[in-house]
């Protein structure tokens, strides 16, 4: 594999896919800036390569580069590109058409924006097969019988829907039985699970696994998820600026990176198992490198630690590094040594033990939400009751729908719960409407949204976002505003310089930070944090975990932290609730909801999960999709997908949330000794049972 | 205390090139010169303001530009045909149809751009308001904007005038009154967009009262949308005006008013006398057409 990078020669064996010192520029304003600087990889016949960096890294801008199907103002300004031996760019436009249309395919991020909503899902597949010249029928026929390949368990009834009727995991399916229809020598997958639930994502990818296996096809896999390329590739290249600075099989790669910047990457991530009192989490310090910016030595000089003078002069060559593994890094042999950017010491202190014993600063009974739709009674919340103690972290963690946001919402008193609801604010019931509390019970109760650029006014300056707020729940003005204003921002680590910006000229991170200091202005008793680094680079999201682990030891705040990132939830939860349809499913000790006798339902959700470390637990598939709010299952709601289903009972009858254990609840008719005998090993596989959710009749076996 | 952050425990250097401060300031700057620099580079909008800002002038510096006076009527030669003297020729009590072509420019351009403002101030609130309560409030103003806008303008028009009394005032009102719903309805539709951003619930947990939230949070962010309105109604309202003219409800004899000329004149065209008639709607037609190539122009520029 070196050999072949190193040299320059004509290819001679078809590989899927060569990139040569791949040179890609993009006009902005009217001067070419350099995106990619010298991509060289290939991607041998039935191989599969990922390419992971973080976001900026030009991992899309390589895929597009090699269909030569850049935007309007990009261009291939050196190398060449050679798709099954075939050189791309000395094509002609009609032949590179051709050759898009019959040897590659790619699968986007969003599969429902790339189907066509206005078309019949057999119609799309099929018009595949018409292009190759397939009749009617038989186009029909064969799009029938790709759909059952990628494990549609009702072709012909998804073949008659639109996309809008199917789930995203359900039309992903589709678009990779598109993209396979053609048996293409090469698959792109471009983050083809990052908007997917975990369950689902790990579905899509066995699914992925399994064909490349039948079809031979080799595949270019982009992720800026490294335990999702850890699991699906061979080899690995880590993109940074523009340049692959580190490639080698994915073993070698994670395990004995030689890059600094695979190494810092590595360790931003909470590993399994990873906690916030064991250690803060390490962070690259400082920004990639402007579009187009020269750079002279090695890329990543300016973020590196070990940096010496000769990184900044000299560009690194590959260092071949063994075994097919290369690193372009001048002190290749000492990059494992990188010195920390955070002190690894915990930030959390020891918290007094009887914590637990103070007065909670919100508790909650039989909290409902039944919203109205259609005439129809949706109910998104379901009976939750649970308490949160001063400057404890209640992670909430459940797949999309699940209710999380909901909930959240309904504490906040931004949605009124149903009649009935009860929520306690150290201990004195609040008005369920946010207008009907008072200062004091509004100020103590905070959130921070998942989306930045959504929850920051883009026309406010930042010292006007943080202003407000500080006034409003405060009342500080005038002089003392300014000093409050430095102390936030001082706290949160953000320039007080950039004060004056509008979020709009901020990076991802730094205006996370401002919402972060928005929610902390009143001095909160509680912050809600819902997804607050899902939007961001691994990176960057290990500075703000470490941040609000700091702030929270600091402030002694309560946390309501909800992800669908179990590792993060993790790494900051002291306790854990799993939620589905709307109900509580199980809470307990983070510790304990993490590992056996745990409720059937976090068993799967835990088992969907990729690790890094390689700590894989038989997959426990979820068959199904989650039923729908509307028409919830009889009994137990999990009855139809779970994989430790006992029989008519759970058919029948809904169990209670019950104590099993002191502090640890579950709502299963199991018990915890039942539970932990049989969960030593993998449950037997349930027959599908279905593609839509709630269906009854169907009679699993007992 | 200082602002460095340098010397916290595991401070994050992130900051340190967070957004390079020398850009701050340049790209916003760089963003409202782009802008600048669509609207002039469209040529569009570059000959639809020309031909506005000549019609401007003349509403301004009327007086002072028209060769006579527009009002001095002289029997004598009534309904000269265009010559060297009269280039636009004189109408049926012979005075000069340049001169009240020219003067007239000032009438319409005060009528129209006011009501205009009216309608997008009343329209703009009222957007804010349905679409931000939505739910009992929205339904009833939206039923009653549709029924209200059933009726053509002019009989809406008619009815006022006839209760009113015609006048500059009660022209002004007409338009407004038929224009902010029309208004109304787009700004609910991207207020309806803006208050499911969280930047809302986010200023609802500080307490915040509903008209900061929709005057000070949400209007800013829709000022886009609100500016082409504003522009493409501006278009409607100057026809309005010439057409309510015209129809003789709205500014009175003698005041030199395109669409009055044309309601003077327009009986005469049969005989032969087409220019007191030509004139005045080619004025409108290219102050029409003019404020529309400025509201493409406009309406490109706030595209995002």
């Amino acid at each position: 594999m070196t050999q072949e990078l190193a040299t320059s020669a004509p290819v001679s064996t078809a590989n899927a896919l060569e990139l040569e010192d791949l040179e890609v520029e993009y006009k902005v304003r009217g001067a070419w800036k350099k995106v990619l600087r010298g991509v060289s990889l290939s991607i041998a016949p039935g191989e599969s390569y990922g390419l992971v960096g973080e976001s900026g890294c030009g991992k899309s801008t390589a895929a597009f580069a090699a269909l030569n199907y850049l935007p309007r103002n990009g261009r291939v300004s050196s190398g060449s590109i050679h798709v099954a031996g075939k050189d791309l760019l000395a094509m002609s436009d009609a032949d590179v058409r051709t050759l898009r249309s019959t040897q590659v395919s790619m699968v986007y991020q969003n599969p429902t924006s790339a189907l066509n909503p206005t078309i019949h899902i057999g119609d799309q597949v099929a018009e595949v097969f018409t292009l190759q010249g397939v009749g009617g029928s038989e186009a029909q026929d064969r799009a029938k019988a790709m759909l059952q390949k990628v494990q549609i368990s009702d072709p012909t009834g998804v073949m008659g829907r639109y996309p809008h009727q199917l789930s995203g995991g359900m039309n992903q399916r589709v678009v990779i039985a598109m993209a396979l229809a053609k048996d293409p020598t090469l698959l792109m997958l471009d983050e083809p699970t990052t908007g997917l639930d975990a369950t689902v994502e790990a579905e899509v990818l066995d699914l992925v696994a399994a064909l490349r296996q039948e079809f031979g096809t080799s595949v270019l896999f982009i992720s800026h998820n490294l335990d999702v390329i850890l699991r699906m590739c061979d080899k690995v290249g880590v993109l940074y600026a523009g340049r692959v600075v580190e490639q080698g099989t994915v073993d070698e790669v994670f395990h004995n990176p030689r890059h600094p910047y695979t190494v810092g990457l590595l360790r931003c991530i909470p590993r399994a198992g990873a906690r916030k009192d064991q250690g803060r989490l390490d962070t690259i310090p400082g920004f990639l490198p402007g579009l187009g910016e020269t750079l002279p030595g090695c890329v990543f000089a300016d973020r590196c630690a070990l940096v010496q003078d000769v990184c900044r002069t000299d560009e690194p060559p590959l260092y071949d590094v063994g075994a097919g593994h290369i690193s372009r890094c001048h002190f290749h042999e000492q990059a494992q040594d990188l010195p920390r950017n955070t002190s690894p010491v915990a930030v959390t202190e020891e918290r007094p033990a009887e914590s637990s014993d103070r007065v909670p600063v919100i508790s909650t009974r039989n909290v409902r939400k039944t919203f109205h739709q259609d005439g129809h009674e949706v109910r998104a919340v379901e009976d939750i009751t649970f308490t949160l103690a001063p400057g404890e972290t209640l992670g909430l963690v459940g797949e999309s729908g699940s209710g999380k946001t909901t909930l959240a919402r309904l504490l906040l008193g931004l949605t009124t719960p149903d009649e009935g609801s009860v929520v306690e604010l150290d201990g004195v019931p609040v008005a369920g409407a946010i207008g009907k509390r008072d200062r004091e019970q509004v100020r103590s109760l905070q959130i921070v949204f998942q989306n930045p650029d959504a929850a920051l006014n883009r026309r406010f300056s930042i010292k006007r976002i943080i202003g407000r707020a500080l006034t409003m729940l405060m009342g500080t003005r005038g002089e003392q505003l300014d000093t409050r204003l430095r102390d936030l921002t001082h706290s949160v680590r953000f320039d007080v310089r950039l004060i004056r910006a509008k979020p709009t000229q901020l990076s991802g991170g730094l205006k996370q930070r401002v919402a972060i200091a928005r929610a902390f202005a009143g001095d909160p008793k509680i912050v809600v944090c819902d997804e607050p680094t899902s939007a961001l680079d691994v990176s960057v999201q290990a500075a703000i975990l470490n941040l609000l682990a700091e702030l929270q030891v600091k402030n002694d705040t309560a946390y309501l932290f909800i992800s669908h990132d179990l590792g993060v939830v993790r790494y900051l939860s002291d306790r854990i609730a799993v939620l589905y349809l709307g109900r509580l499913m199980e809470l307990g000790a983070a510790e304990t909801v993490f590992g056996p006798p745990q409720h059937p339902y976090t068993e799967a959700l835990l088992s969907a999960v990729p690790h890094v470390d390689g700590d894989e637990r038989p997959r426990i598939k979820l068959t199904g999709e989650i039923p729908s709010h509307a028409d919830p299952p009889s009994g137990c709601v999990f009855h139809t997908r779970c994989p430790r289903y006992i029989g008519d009972i759970c058919k029948t009858e809904e169990p209670e949330l019950k104590e099993v254990e002191p502090g640890h609840f579950w709502r299963c008719h199991y018990d915890v000794d039942e539970l932990r005998t049989l969960q030593q090993s993998a449950p037997e596989t349930r027959p599908e049972i279905g593609v839509s959710g709630g269906q009854r009749g169907a009679e699993p076996p007992v | 205390m200082t602002a460095s952050t340098s010397d916290l425990p595991g401070a994050d250097p992130i900051l340190a090139g967070a957004v390079r401060p020398d850009t701050t300031s340049t790209e916003e700057r760089a963003a409202q010169r782009e802008r600048l620099r669509l609207l002039l580079r469209s040529k569009v909008f570059v000959v639809g303001a020309l031909i506005v800002l000549v019609w401007v002038v003349c509403a301004i510096f009327g007086n002072a530009i028209a060769p006579n006076d527009p009002f001095a009527t002289d029997p004598l030669k009534d309904l000269t045909s265009p010559n060297g003297t009269y280039p636009f020729g004189t109408d049926r009590v012979g005075r000069d149809v340049l001169s009240r072509v020219i003067v007239g420019a000032r009438d319409i351009l005060i009528v129209a751009p006011i009501a205009t403002i009216l309608a997008t101030v009343f329209g703009t609130a009222l957007g804010l308001v349905t679409g931000y309560f939505r739910g009992a409030v929205d339904n009833m103003l939206s039923r009653f904007i549709d029924a209200f806008l059933a009726l053509p303008t002019v009989i809406i028009g008619l009815l006022a005038i006839v209760s009113l009394g015609p006048s500059r005032w009660t022209v002004i009102l007409v338009i407004a009154l038929v224009f902010a719903p029309i208004i109304a309805r787009t700004v609910r539709a991207a207020v309806l967009q803006e208050r499911e951003m969280e930047y809302v619930s986010a200023a609802q947990l500080r307490n915040e009262r509903t008209t900061y939230i929709l005057f000070a949070e949400i209007l800013p962010n829709v000022m886009g949308p609100v500016m082409v309105e504003f522009t493409v109604r501006l278009g409607y309202a100057i026809f309005t005006v010439a057409t309510l003219s015209f129809l003789g409800f709205g500014i009175q004899p003698p005041a030199p008013d395109w669409g009055l000329q044309v309601f003077e004149h327009y009986g005469l065209i049969s005989g032969g006398y087409w220019w007191p008639v030509l004139f005045p709607a080619l004025a409108i037609a290219t102050l029409v057409i003019g404020v529309n190539m400025m509201a493409d122009g406009i309406a490109k520029a706030f595209e995002r």
